[in-house]
């Protein structure tokens, strides 16, 4: 699998992968949880894609990283899929 | 008039046309309830959405994509197993200074002189319990152009409400000096221009409560009155250019219960005595006090000496004129200020020859000045051309730091409230201004007590600004 190398990490609690139209391809959670963080993070990336690309038309984003109290998200995004990482370190 | 238009109308139009494509753009949020299946898949059907997702995991452009945002997310997810992720940011970080305004002060308010006559506003005490008020005396000092129907009254005025008076004071004579009670913040002492001392109690009204005897007590106006510190609480001292400091019992004011003349051959004869025009008393140093005098001397007294002769302790040569202002830097009370002439001199009582700090000769004659209650490096002056100049010896010693016009007549008094910050100035035609400093000269500096005490304490006469920039 291409992500066994990510889920190997340390602090890795789920993967998901989503592309373009917000439909989880590919999720190592259970199926709420990976709709809702679809779903929501879907709407993420936009924002922040639409931001970075409004202050600079010539400007992408490559990475997001939510951090939190719990665990971080990182997404990588780019034109097709994005790919969601929640990892705790701590664990 | 009608103007004659030209009433052909052409049309103007432009040679080209531009126009951008029409762009349609749409906000909508997306309901995710299942993502954007396509058409010809039911998304609740288990089956075909798998087979979907299985045929997608083999998709070129998947095969393509994930292996870079994997090895993106990698690499991100190795740092947050390197650092501690959840430290709180910015921690640690020091206060980052605010680079400093301009000093500045504002006018909050102007008591003005409510009768016809104008008086010149000669004293200024703040009320000891939070400077909600301010107490103006009002005379004339100009020899005999009192006129007959000048007022008599000094005011009380409550720093919130500058159109009347909060309380009238109705001496017999007009009061050159008065002085609020630290201890008891209903009374205050007067000095008038007869050279009776007045006593009141607001609680009872616009009438003294005692009056001094005229035969016994000053023979010139009272320029100066300071309560001083006792058990009793009703202790206070006055002077005058008679040549007298005398001391006094506001519960007996028939009579001064002590009597100093101000002869510096110091056999107490008047003739010689020196006109007293202002008065130092500090609460530290009970027992000491100091008299600065028309012919620019200041002399420095003790009260506890066994005999007269010893009361006067030394003389400092002072100004070129009167010395209108002295007081004990309340920090350092080994140094005290002066104002007389056309200078400001800054004194270490140990050293007698001469000033250890003296400002430029200024264009206007300086009328009186007093320190900082909460800065120890910066004091106020006031001259006759209307202006307060605010000092700050740690920053800038050649000029003020800040100059401000308060108004066209000549400033005569001023008061510092202990908050530092709020400032009353009294000028010629009864205004009483009241200004509000910047924090900036209103809070104690880091170190500044520190860097005063190293300008001060070298082995030079003169304070040694060179101290301040250490190679």
């Amino acid at each position: 699998m291409l992500t066994r190398r990510i889920q190997g990490q340390k602090g890795v609690q789920g993967i998901i992968i989503v592309n373009s139209e917000g439909i989880p391809v590919k999720t190592t959670l259970d199926n709420s949880s990976t709709v809702q963080y679809a779903g929501l993070i879907h709407q993420l990336v936009m924002k922040a894609r639409s931001t970075v690309r409004d202050i600079d038309p010539q400007n992408d984003l490559t990475f997001l990283r939510v951090r939190s109290k719990k665990n971080e998200i990182m997404i990588a995004p780019d034109k097709d899929y994005f790919l969601i990482v929640i990892q705790n370190p701590s664990d | 008039q009608e103007i004659k238009v030209n009433q052909r109308r052409r049309q103007y139009c432009s040679l080209f046309q531009v126009n951008t494509e029409r762009f349609e753009s749409d906000s909508c949020g997306i309901n995710h309830v299942e993502g954007g299946w396509p058409k010809d898949i039911n998304p609740l059907d288990m089956e075909q959405t798998i087979r979907f997702r299985k045929k997608a995991e083999k998709d070129e452009s998947y095969l393509n994509s994930i292996p870079q945002l994997g090895s993106v997310a990698e690499h991100c997810g190795r740092q947050n197993n390197a650092v501690d992720i959840y430290q709180e940011p910015f921690d640690g970080w020091e206060e980052v200074e605010e680079s400093p305004e301009p000093p500045s002060a504002k006018t909050i308010n102007i008591f003005r002189d409510p009768n016809e006559v104008k008086r010149t506003v000669t004293g200024l005490s703040w009320h000891p319990d939070g400077g909600r008020k301010l107490a103006a005396a009002y005379s004339c000092l100009d020899f005999q152009k009192a006129s007959r129907d000048m007022s008599l009254d000094s005011y009380i005025w409550d720093v919130e409400n500058p159109n009347r008076p909060e309380l009238t004071l109705k001496p017999a004579s007009p009061l050159v000096c008065l002085d609020y009670n630290p201890k008891d913040p209903h009374t205050l002492v007067g000095g008038s221009y007869n050279g009776q001392i007045v006593y009141w109690d607001t609680r009872r009204g616009s009438q003294p409560v005692e009056l001094s005897s005229v035969e016994h007590s000053h023979r010139d106006p009272v320029y100066k009155i300071i309560w001083l510190q006792s058990k009793t609480g009703t202790d206070a001292f006055s002077a005058s250019t008679d040549g007298q400091v005398l001391w006094w019992d506001v519960r007996r004011l028939s009579e001064p219960t002590e009597r100093l003349v101000l002869d510096p051959t110091r056999e107490g004869n008047l003739d010689r005595a020196l006109g007293a025009i202002s008065l130092e008393f500090e609460a530290t140093m009970p027992t000491k006090f100091m008299v600065g005098t028309e012919q620019g001397l200041v002399v420095s007294c003790n009260r506890k000496a066994k005999t007269p002769t010893e009361k006067i302790v030394c003389t400092y040569d002072g100004h070129h004129g009167p010395v209108y202002a002295l007081q004990r830097n309340p920090f350092f009370p080994k140094n005290f200020l002066t104002v007389g002439d056309w200078t400001a001199r800054i004194w270490s009582e140990d050293i007698k020859e001469s000033s250890i700090m003296c400002t430029k000769y200024q264009m206007s004659y300086l009328t009186d000045a007093c320190w900082s209650p909460v800065r120890p490096s910066v004091f106020f002056t006031l001259k006759m051309d209307g202006m307060l100049d605010v000092w700050d010896i740690l920053f800038k010693q050649s000029d003020p730091t800040l100059s401000l016009k308060v108004c066209d007549r000549a400033l005569y008094s001023l008061r510092v409230q202990d908050n530092g910050r709020l400032v009353a100035c009294g000028s010629q035609q009864g205004e009483t201004t009241l200004l509000e400093i910047c924090s900036e000269l209103s809070t104690l500096q880091k170190n500044e007590k520190s860097l005063l005490a190293a300008v001060s304490d070298t082995d030079t006469v003169n304070l040694d600004f060179n101290q301040l920039h250490p190679k």
